[in-house]
């Protein structure tokens, strides 16, 4: 990236070329995720008067010895008064160099499914670690599942160092132990740093206390960490998100397919399919708006025009004629379940959504559930109770147009919805489809 | 594999933005049954329609636009409104608090602190039971308010328009789950990633209007809290608050009994922007009458329905 590209603090509506980076906390309840979000912020001076005025106020009421950074983010009166964080926080930031999108998550085991929230769209994991506690059995959770979401940067942060006498044995053994770990799991990218986040030791500033440690700080470290590249094949994927037919006389045979690229390259001219009937056609124009398009890419919000007029609607998918995604009626996916009201088992019926399609699935199987201390799969389970982890089969009433989703996020990925209360209690990642 | 095509460029940030806000309305548009878009006139409300404008282009917007009216506007913002709205051609419909009062369904405050907001809570809700609305495009950004920011894209109200907290359902990816249960809406919030500066980069890069309250102007003022009010018809002053000419912006666009205003020059929107991006002080601390009472306010008014 070249330096013109950069944000000008002197001109805040100059050109402004910078990228969003979205990162996830993860990691056991208590280990300072909150605190060490509230100490990048506060020490990188993107917090404001009044709201430090607010938290030193709450941490007054309350008793505390120390302004409790944790409160930037931890915003609920429940979340205060019991001192853990329950639901995601999104917090925005910016440096010269990245903007970037802060999802502090709970550690709490029994709000996984907001850790999973936060998670799904994140591009890099901040893992915490308590340097007291050690890696613990969700610490190990929460990497598997920002793994499983895609997640391949990690950045493992053991922090209050300042409780163990900033020795550096304690950090080298426990980045060792997660590294091992991680690297089981088929990820390469952990970049682990000793903090405190209390004290504010290598978050923003280097650290007198830890001079072993070579650096950067960990803001340095996520200002040029590698933006994820989600796993995306090139094969172009366009959902149908809605039909627009202009009832205007300017427009009147107008009729344009919108939605949100999902992966590939959709090009004016293109030869194209139309999922579920594998119809053929052509790209005719590409709309946004007040112009036309010669292409379009992800993340995109469009209006496709085709050269044929075909049955096409919500749910259709228009895709790449020579390297179309599975027309599947059966899918196997891994599963992490969230329902506290019942578990997943063989022969439920549940709610897909997929993409811009809803349909209706059986549970075929449940073939497999994790372990997550050991990350074997236990063959015999039969069923997935609340935060579980599992494989899945599921026979689907529509076919769906899928890609595995290490392929591809945006066609791989479902949620389950259940139709007794019509909330969502499982998030689905496609392994395969026939 | 046979396509090869290289990874295409990430968007910048404003574009990325802009596809997510238009995704986001596409999907309740598709989903819900009669969704409907709150319109205030204030900025963030301005960009949503653009967005919604954007989201069905060639077509009209397929959904009304509602102005929950407490009666004590700035008159700029309503000329803005109605201006607006005639252009894109889209069905207005103002739910007026003045009714609610009127019948009987809220009672007015009193005292020269009365003011009108609370009492929008009300008159909201049953415009939404009136008109059999399911879905509510609002303009909040999580950025604003710490209980926004623990908010989800697609927001559940049950019949009472309660928000409760602590049991949110889980949102993954960009999968919005529009399933609702009896009684229940949805608040769908477009914007819900954007910061204000990016707000304002927007209303810049796609030469939107906005109303002149958002630019430096003679208007009399006085001091309450520490903070500049407009004077009106609508709000009685203490003894001690005499008025007094200044030059003045406002940040937000509210009721004008509880939106303060601040001293400024800014007459351009770069100007605008270059004391926004350098302000110590968020847009609610420095603008709302309303926040300030106690921890969790906000908290407590979105508990009870409030957008
Ligand atoms: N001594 C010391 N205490 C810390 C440090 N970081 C956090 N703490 C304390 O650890 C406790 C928990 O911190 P939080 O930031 O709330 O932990 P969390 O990981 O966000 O917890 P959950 O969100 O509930 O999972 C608080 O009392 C913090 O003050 C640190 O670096 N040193
Ligand atoms: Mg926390």
């Amino acid at each position: 990236m070249t330096t013109a590209s950069l944000a000008d603090p002197l001109d805040p509506l100059g050109p402004d070329q910078r990228t969003l980076l979205r990162l996830a906390t993860a990691g056991s309840v208590d280990d300072g995720k909150s605190t060490l979000i509230g100490r990048l912020l506060f020490d990188s001076k993107q917090t404001f008067i009044d709201q430090m005025e607010a938290i030193e106020r709450s941490s007054r009421t309350r008793g505390e010895d120390d302004v409790n950074l944790a409160y930037l983010t931890d915003g609920l009166r429940s979340e205060r008064e019991q001192g853990i964080t329950i639901d995601v926080a999104y917090r925005y930031f910016s440096t010269p160099r990245r903007k970037f999108i802060l999802a502090d998550t709970p550690g709490h085991v029994q709000y996984t499914r907001n850790m999973v929230t936060g998670a799904s769209t994140a591009d890099a994991a901040l893992l915490l670690v308590d340097a007291r506690r050690g890696v613990l059995e969700q610490t190990r959770r929460h990497a598997y599942l920002s793994n499983l979401l895609g997640i391949r940067h990690f950045v493992l942060c053991v922090n209050k160092m300042d409780l163990v006498d900033w020795d550096r044995p304690v950090f080298d053994a426990i980045s060792e132990e997660l590294t091992r770990f991680a690297g089981r799991m088929g990820v390469t990218d952990v970049q682990a740093i000793p903090i405190s986040a209390k004290l504010g030791d290598w978050v923003v500033e280097p650290s007198q206390n830890m001079s072993w440690y070579p650096g950067p700080p960990l803001l340095e470290l996520l200002e040029t960490l590698e933006a994820s590249d989600p796993p995306q094949h090139h094969a172009s994927r366009f959902p149908v998100q809605y039909v627009v037919r202009p009832l205007r006389e300017a427009y009147h045979d107008y009729r344009g397919y919108a939605g949100t690229m999902a992966s590939g390259v959709l090009r004016v001219g293109d030869r194209v399919k139309v999922m579920p009937s594998g119809a053929e056609t052509t790209v005719a124009g590409i709309d946004a708006f007040d112009h036309e398009l010669a292409e379009a890419t992800p993340p995109m919000a469009v209006t496709v025009r085709l050269t044929d007029q075909l049955d096409i609607r919500r749910g259709s998918m228009i895709v790449a004629a020579d390297h179309p995604p599975i027309a599947a009626s059966s899918i196997d996916a891994h599963v992490c379940w969230m329902s506290e009201r019942v578990p997943l088992r063989e022969r439920d019926r549940l709610v897909v959504k997929h993409t811009t399609q809803t349909t209706r699935a059986l549970v075929e199987e449940v073939g497999a559930r994790l372990d997550v201390n050991t990350l074997e799969y236990d063959l015999t389970a039969s069923q997935l109770s609340l935060n579980e982890i599992g494989r899945v089969r599921l026979r689907l009433m529509a076919p769906l147009s899928v890609d595995p989703y290490d392929e591809s996020r945006e066609t791989g990925a479902f949620i389950l919805i259940d139709e007794a209360t019509s909330a969502t209690v499982g998030a689905g990642m496609i392994t395969a489809g026939e | 594999m046979t396509t090869t095509a290289t990874r295409p460029a990430a968007l910048d940030t404003l574009s990325w933005l802009e596809a997510e806000g238009i995704h986001i309305i596409r999907e309740v548009a598709a989903e819900l049954e009669r969704p409907c878009l709150l319109f205030s006139g204030g900025k963030d409300s301005i960009v949503m329609l653009r967005l919604a404008e954007k989201a069905f282009w060639p077509a009209r917007i397929p959904f009304p636009v509602m102005h929950v009216d407490t009666g004590h506007n700035f008159p700029e913002a309503i000329d803005f409104r109605d201006r607006r709205v005639a252009e894109l051609d889209v069905e207005l419909i103002v739910a007026s608090v003045q009714d609610s009062i009127d019948q009987g369904r809220v009672v007015e405050e009193t005292g020269p602190r009365a003011s009108r907001n609370r009492l929008q809570t009300v008159t909201l809700l049953d415009a939404v039971l009136a008109h059999d609305f399911d879905a509510l495009f609002g303009g909040a950004r999580r950025d604003e308010e710490k209980a926004r920011a623990k908010e989800r894209i697609f927001s559940f109200r049950d019949a009472f328009g309660q928000w409760d907290p602590s049991n949110q359902r889980p949102e993954l990816w960009n999968l919005y789950n529009g399933k609702l249960t009896r009684g229940e809406h949805i608040r769908a919030f477009p914007l819900s990633n954007w910061t204000e500066l990016d707000v304002w980069q927007y209303i810049k890069r796609e030469d939107l209007e906005i109303p002149s309250i958002y630019f430096a102007h003679d208007r009399p003022m006085f001091k309450r809290d520490g903070m500049l009010f407009p004077v009106s018809e609508f709000v009685p002053r203490l003894p001690g608050e005499d008025p007094f000419d200044a030059r003045v912006r406002f940040r937000t666009v509210g009721d004008m009994t509880c939106t303060a205003g601040v001293l400024s020059e800014a007459e351009t929107l770069e100007a605008v922007v270059a004391e926004i991006a350098a302000t110590r002080i968020t847009e609610r601390g420095e603008t709302r009458a309303d926040d300030r009472f106690s921890e969790a306010a906000m908290e407590d008014r979105k508990r009870e329905g409030y957008f």
